[in-house]
């Protein structure tokens, strides 16, 4: 499964996509084919404060729930209402389903993340072990 | 769960297999000075004879033959027979969560239809299959409502058991929730004033109990409208779980915190008990304690799981929901096999005779004394004001082998001589008479008293 290149990794497999002020955030493939069948997606409410690196919400899979890391700070400003009901398209379509938009509060934040490329690399190692 | 016992050459040979001369060897990581050199300072072992006989007459201790108007939380029904035949049977045997379905399809189903049972007595979507008891429910169902608001603050009524209370508390102080207690009025029902005015954006829920420890019947509607106008939740405990046969089950609570006891388990000092959490389904994940779905297997054959275990402590550890991770099966399994026998009509039937009682022994106690709160609705509880101290009139109603009402000054003292008294099905009207008799004779002696000491000053 190739990474898309229009957008950042954390090392605890989130994703985020920056346009302009605003970014998406979500999880990758990677993480939800550990997680297995996806059931519930607990994420927080609209203007809620995230900072990068802090948990802002779960996603639970029939095997284990897991936090999700803020890849960046910001307010969140948009709700995956999508995924309250229908969870499974994270698994089906992991890079398409975001969780939450938010609007970013320092975007040099996304500096200290990964590229595509290296993410890449990086599942390949984790996967490796 | 089988317990298998090791033979001498059985920890020999797993002595030798890692390597170790002997048991004190595994101890060797604590130093020395910090072992035990010595037995431990416990009786010696005693023959079965001995021990048959030692349970005799410990047994003789026990107040047999006593009618208890004691209630306060602890209720004494009548229990039918079979649910201890029931219960004793060996596959029953086993406090274990049952994490294979495979091999627990029968404790599995009997704990799914307690949920279902739970559910329609309470009016809620989903029961869990049961925690600790009312106490540590009410605490976890707070807990809920804190995590559910993200809000921190909490409202207790003082009408609340106050061993909950301190229960809450407990809780309370350690996960950093600041509670604020609103008193009652004079009908001895929560101020309604007093929750509006004092009742913030910061409050997650109110809690309240109802029948509550008068035995008097909250207004839950208007409660109920009050927090939810605030954006708080409401947190419904319920103590006297037969109420239900009667009176309307609180539906506009968030939470439902429930003891079951009343339902066929018998009376313990300590317990234990059945506590049952009970709410809407949107607020299932937040819900702590084992949850039994039902499925369909690959055969399309109904069977039951365990379900939504994965935010539970084995999994999440620290993050988990709750720290409770066990549930109360054997208990549990009592109380579904007394709502299964007595079922809606019979339930009904029951708590219709506790009220006949209650209302026959608050009007006869009302004749010879006082009784508090008068004017609200109430179950199978009252309070009664006495001019004696009412430690006393309970020790001369022991000699005719009965235990009065709880007093009540250790958790109200501004109810004075005040004593809780509860009347069920069991309670007969001759006991109900003769204990009136004595409360009316304390009566008539203070009085009297009283009269000479005027007598002597006029």
């Amino acid at each position: 499964m190739p990474y898309p290149s229009d957008r950042k990794y954390t090392r605890e497999h989130e994703w985020i996509q920056v346009n302009g002020n605003s970014a998406a955030v979500g999880i990758t493939d990677y993480a939800q084919q550990s997680l297995g069948d996806i059931v519930f997606v607990e994420t927080p409410k609209v203007g809620a404060e995230l900072t990068a690196g802090k948990t802002f919400g779960t996603v639970e899979s029939v095997k284990a729930v897991s936090d999700l890391f803020s890849p960046a700070s910001g307010t969140v400003t948009e709700v995956n209402s999508e995924l309250a009901t229908a969870p499974e398209k994270v698994n089906s379509d992991a890079h398409g389903s975001w969780m939450v938009r938010i609007t970013l509060k320092n975007p040099s934040e996304l500096d200290a993340l990964l590229s595509a490329a290296d993410y890449e690399k990086y599942v390949a190692e984790e996967a490796g072990h | 769960m089988r317990y298998l016992p090791k033979s001498p050459d059985d920890r020999e040979a797993m002595l030798k297999a890692i390597g170790a001369r002997s048991v004190d060897d595994l101890f060797a990581s604590i130093p020395a000075e910090y072992r035990l050199r010595r037995d431990l300072k416990i009786p010696r072992q005693m023959a079965e004879s001995e021990i048959v006989d030692f349970f005799r007459q410990r047994s003789r201790e026990n107040g047999d033959g006593y009618t208890s108007f004691l209630g306060a939380g602890a209720y004494f029904h009548y229990r039918p027979v079979i649910i201890d035949s029931l219960i004793s049977r060996g596959e029953f045997l086993t406090a274990y969560t049952p994490y294979q379905a495979e091999i627990s399809q029968g404790t599995l189903q009997s704990i799914f239809e307690f949920q279902t049972m739970i559910c329609e007595l309470t009016g809620m979507e989903v029961a869990n299959a049961s925690m600790y008891d009312g106490s540590t429910a009410a605490a976890e169902a707070v807990m809920m409502a804190v995590r559910l608001t993200g809000r921190r603050s909490v409202m207790v009524a003082r009408t609340l058991h106050p061993e909950y209370r301190e229960v809450l508390a407990t809780y309370a102080t350690h996960q950093g929730m600041p509670l604020s207690i609103a008193n009652y009025a004079q009908d001895g029902r929560l101020n309604l004033q007093e929750l509006e005015k004092s009742i913030t954006p910061e409050t997650a829920c109110v809690l309240v109990q109802s029948p509550n420890f008068f035995g008097i019947v909250e207004d839950i509607d208007a409660i109920a409208q009050i927090a939810h106008q605030n954006g708080a939740m409401l947190v419904v405990s319920i103590a006297e779980a037969v109420s239900l046969g009667i009176v309307e089950p609180p539906r506009q609570a968030d939470v439902i915190a429930m003891e079951a006891q009343s339902f066929g388990v018998p009376l313990g000092f300590g317990g234990p008990y059945c506590g049952v959490i009970a709410t809407r389904e949107k607020n299932v994940r937040q819900m702590p304690g084992r949850l039994v779905g039902q499925t369909t297997d690959k055969q399309g054959n109904r069977g039951f799981v365990l379900t939504l275990a994965t935010r539970e402590q084995h999994i999440r550890r620290e993050k988990a929901t709750s720290n409770i991770c066990t549930n109360q099966a054997l208990v549990a399994l009592m109380v579904n096999i007394f709502m299964t026998i007595y079922g809606r009509v019979g339930l009904k039937e029951l708590a219709k005779q506790n009220l006949a009682k209650t209302a026959y022994a608050a009007t006869q106690f009302a004749r010879h004394g006082k009784v508090l709160f008068g004017g609200a609705p109430r179950f199978n509880e009252f309070v009664v004001e006495t001019s004696e101290d009412p430690y006393a009139i309970n020790s001369r109603l022991l000699g005719h082998k009965m235990i009065g009402g709880l007093p009540l000054k250790k958790f109200y003292p501004e109810l004075g001589n005040s004593s809780l008294w509860c009347c069920t099905e069991l309670t007969t009207r001759s006991a109900i008479d003769t204990a009136v008799g004595l409360v009316a004779e304390s009566e008539r002696s203070v009085r009297s008293a009283k009269e000479e000491v005027e007598e002597v000053t006029r």
